[in-house]
């Protein structure tokens, strides 16, 4: 099967920005450049053109920050709806957090995610393991085992690993594996009981806050030990502008250290939480207008090198509970591209940064082979229209959940058409 | 005249004309409440129902009370007695009410935010009895409709609310109507128990017990959750005491002649000495005198609107 993208504009991060056709044959990018018909018919006989005047081609963004629930809360998401939804939002490649019941702590768990994934066959699965054993911060996982199952990267995600030498000695193993550590930065005693950025708004509603010194003590301490023991540190969802400070800092003096933003962290503020708006709560919680800012400028200076989901889908019956027992967590996949682009229009970023930081810098975060349209590359694309507009209907998403605060919400930049390993696996209506 | 809004779950919302109408019909309601027959028809017909998640005596009985001198039925339902034990949420609990054809649901919830919850899911007016660490709507008006026999007006009045801000639903409420209403508040207790920007409030903060009582008109005093020590709030309860209760050396600190109040119920010894609680300037059974007449208002007013 050979496909030929025509008229668009092709963006593969640090190689091209231009027009250009992208040639697909066998799964794989062939070719990109001009006037790549004649040969491709040439040698091949039947070619399937698409037609991309106007529009966007990229690569397949990357998402290292997904949660599909599969094994254990599968009424809430599944490795194959999950998938749906990130190739009806542009993604190829996820990374699926461990925190499923049973955790990812094992090779079983990860070849069942794995084999999920194959039979569902829209986008490529990368399972992220856990640090400890069943998330609970005190004997290693089996880490070697998960790195041979296939996962790409460590993690006790939203159960952070406070005992500090633990975490100390998962760095240091996972180095025997160059496998990137990532922790949710979270200081579980000054968060304890909070369900939302402690600032004015929650000082109004009289919910119990999350100070922001909560998630800058344990990125201090991860970069403390990060620099300590030489391992690759990837922190996760950065939402505070302490956090900023030091990466930048942090690599600034070589630590090798990535961050990631989620677009609800630099689109809305603590104040969407008014009215106990459940679909507004989220680990970290939305901060405060100085802290978005910070996120922005750090995008912006390429201190955040990756913008990731956290799409932590919930059932309706879920989120419908009073605010501070309702779970945290949105739905992200279907809403980042626009989200993203709204940096671009704003000015924050440029279009091929806004493009890296969905592509190539994830990829290069977690040394996964994607996220570029180099020959040989797998044929992992997205068409997108930049200047479409479109309202957010979450009924209308591909995820079993719905729980997102942009419903409603009037955004430009529509995901057209996805390919996977040459593959269309999602085409708009 | 009546309130525009369905249901009283915060007093952020109301305006002072608002809060006046409420003061207003209580003074009528306060006079029935004197009378032998202490019973009007105003709500003949409506049905009110007590839905209380969390324990409380003080609260639910007055608005009983209120309910019953209005002539409303009421139904007192509690979660030990509910389906809520066998895991329904709070709102089809409520909608399961409400089909019932009750007009007047009254909650209290230890979730900050529940009462606004189930308004936004229920066609019945809801009144806010407190629900968590928010507010304690009602609480508030029957602490300004106390204040107000003593200070006809509240501008110009200094209020003085003592001890753990962060965790009080009745501070919370009673900084809203007091700063609508133009008096100045000072909201007292260690930095431990004040939340973060309460300032922006418009209430002043203070740490120093005996500086912040100098002029004050009212001394309103929280009742300390004796279960948060050991929560690192503050060392002891004798520390605290001594720093932050309420002694009549520290009465003598304020303006002459100045009320003593306390939502209830109060820890002896703890947050006020008894020898306070109990003394001529101490307006804490006025207080729950004044709960009754308030909360007819309330419902009353609520009754009209819908």
């Amino acid at each position: 099967m050979t496909i030929l993208i025509t008229g668009g504009r092709v963006i593969d991060p640090g190689r091209l920005d231009g027009p250009a056709e992208v040639l697909i044959e066998n799964g794989k990018v062939a070719a990109v450049g001009q006037n790549l018909l004649a040969a491709a018919s040439r040698d091949k006989g039947s070619v399937t053109v698409v037609d991309a005047t106007g529009k966007l081609v990229l690569p397949g963004f990357v998402d290292l920050h997904v949660h599909f629930r599969e094994p254990g809360f599968e009424y809430k998401e599944t490795i194959a709806t999950g998938g749906a939804s990130a190739v009806a939002g542009g993604f190829t490649s996820v990374c699926c957090m461990p925190n499923t019941n049973p955790v990812n702590d094992s090779q079983s768990v990860t070849e069942f995610m794995l084999e999920k994934a194959r039979a569902a066959g829209n986008c490529s699965v990368f399972p992220v393991g856990a640090i400890t054993k069943g998330s609970e911060g005190k004997e290693l996982a089996e880490i070697g085992d998960l790195r041979r199952a296939g996962c790409v990267a460590i993690s006790d995600d939203g159960r952070p690993v406070m005992n500090s030498m633990v975490m100390r000695r998962a760095m240091e193993y996972a180095l025997a594996f160059d496998m990137p550590v990532i922790d949710h930065c979270e200081d579980l005693h000054l968060s304890e009981g909070g369900c939302m950025n402690e600032g004015l708004v929650s000082t109004e509603l009289g919910l119990a806050g999350i100070p922001a010194a909560a998630e800058d003590v344990m990125v201090a301490r991860n970069i403390a030990l990060a620099e300590l023991t030489g391992a690759r540190l990837h922190l996760a969802h950065v939402s505070t502008a302490g956090s900023v400070r030091m990466v930048r800092e942090a690599k600034a003096r070589g630590i090798r250290v990535t961050a990631e933003a989620c677009p609800h962290h630099f689109s809305l503020t603590e104040e969407a939480v008014r009215g106990f708006n459940t679909l507004a709560k989220m680990n970290p919680p939305l901060r405060a207008w100085q802290d978005v800012q910070a996120i922005k400028e750090g995008l912006a200076d390429g201190t955040i090198d990756v913008i990731a989901t956290d799409h932590a889908p919930h059932a309706g019956q879920d989120k419908q509970r009073e605010f501070s027992d309702a779970p945290f967590g949105i739905v992200g996949l279907e809403t980042a591209l626009p989200l993203t682009l709204a940096l671009v229009e704003e000015g924050v970023l440029t279009l091929a940064q806004a493009v890296a930081k969905l592509t190539s810098e994830p990829a290069k975060a977690f040394s996964l082979a994607k996220g570029s349209l180099a020959p040989g590359a797998d044929a992992d694309l997205v068409i997108v229209d930049q200047q479409q507009g479109w309202e957010v209907d979450p009924s209308r998403f591909r995820s079993k959940s719905k729980n997102t605060p942009f419903a409603g919400w009037k955004v430009k930049g529509l995901v057209l058409r996805t390919f996977v390993a040459g593959r269309v696996v999602y085409e708009s209506a | 005249m009546s309130l525009k809004q369905k249901d009283l779950t915060t007093i952020a919302t109301l305006t002072p004309d608002e809060i006046m109408l409420i003061l207003e019909t209580a003074d009528s309601f306060k006079e029935v409440s004197g009378r032998e027959i202490k019973k009007v028809p105003a709500l003949r017909g409506k049905t009110v129902v007590n839905f209380f998640f969390e324990p409380s005596t003080r609260t639910r009985t007055s608005f009983e009370l209120a309910a019953k001198r209005l002539s409303a039925d009421v139904i007192n339902f509690s979660p030990s007695s509910s389906s809520v034990v066998k895991g329904e949420t709070l709102l089809d609990t409520a909608r399961n009410i409400e089909a019932m054809q009750a007009d007047i649901i009254v909650l209290r919830h230890q979730a900050a935010g529940a009462a606004e919850t189930l308004a936004r899911g229920v066609k019945s007016s809801v009144i806010n009895a407190g629900d968590g660490w928010h507010e304690h709507p009602t609480q508030a008006l029957l602490d300004l409709f106390t204040m107000r026999e003593k200070h006809p007006t509240f501008k110009g009045l200094t209020v003085a609310i003592v001890g753990d801000i962060a965790h009080s639903r009745v501070a919370r409420s009673n900084i809203y109507a007091l700063t609508k209403m133009g008096a100045e508040v000072r909201a007292v207790g260690p930095p431990t128990m004040i939340p973060a920007f309460l300032d922006r409030l418009g209430a002043t903060v203070h740490y120093d017990m005996d500086e912040a009582l100098r002029g004050v008109d009212v001394i309103m005093m929280l009742r300390l959750q004796l279960e948060r020590q050991g929560r690192a709030l503050f060392p002891t309860i004798r520390e605290y005491s001594r720093l932050y209760g309420l002694t009549a050396d520290r009465v003598r600190l304020a303006n002459a002649g100045a009320m003593i109040m306390h939502p209830g119920p109060i820890n002896r010894g703890v947050e006020i000495a008894p020898d306070v609680a109990d003394s001529f300037s101490s307006v804490i059974l006025d207080q729950v005198t004044n709960g009754v007449a308030v909360r007819m208002a309330v419902l009353y007013l609520l009754a009209g609107a819908n």
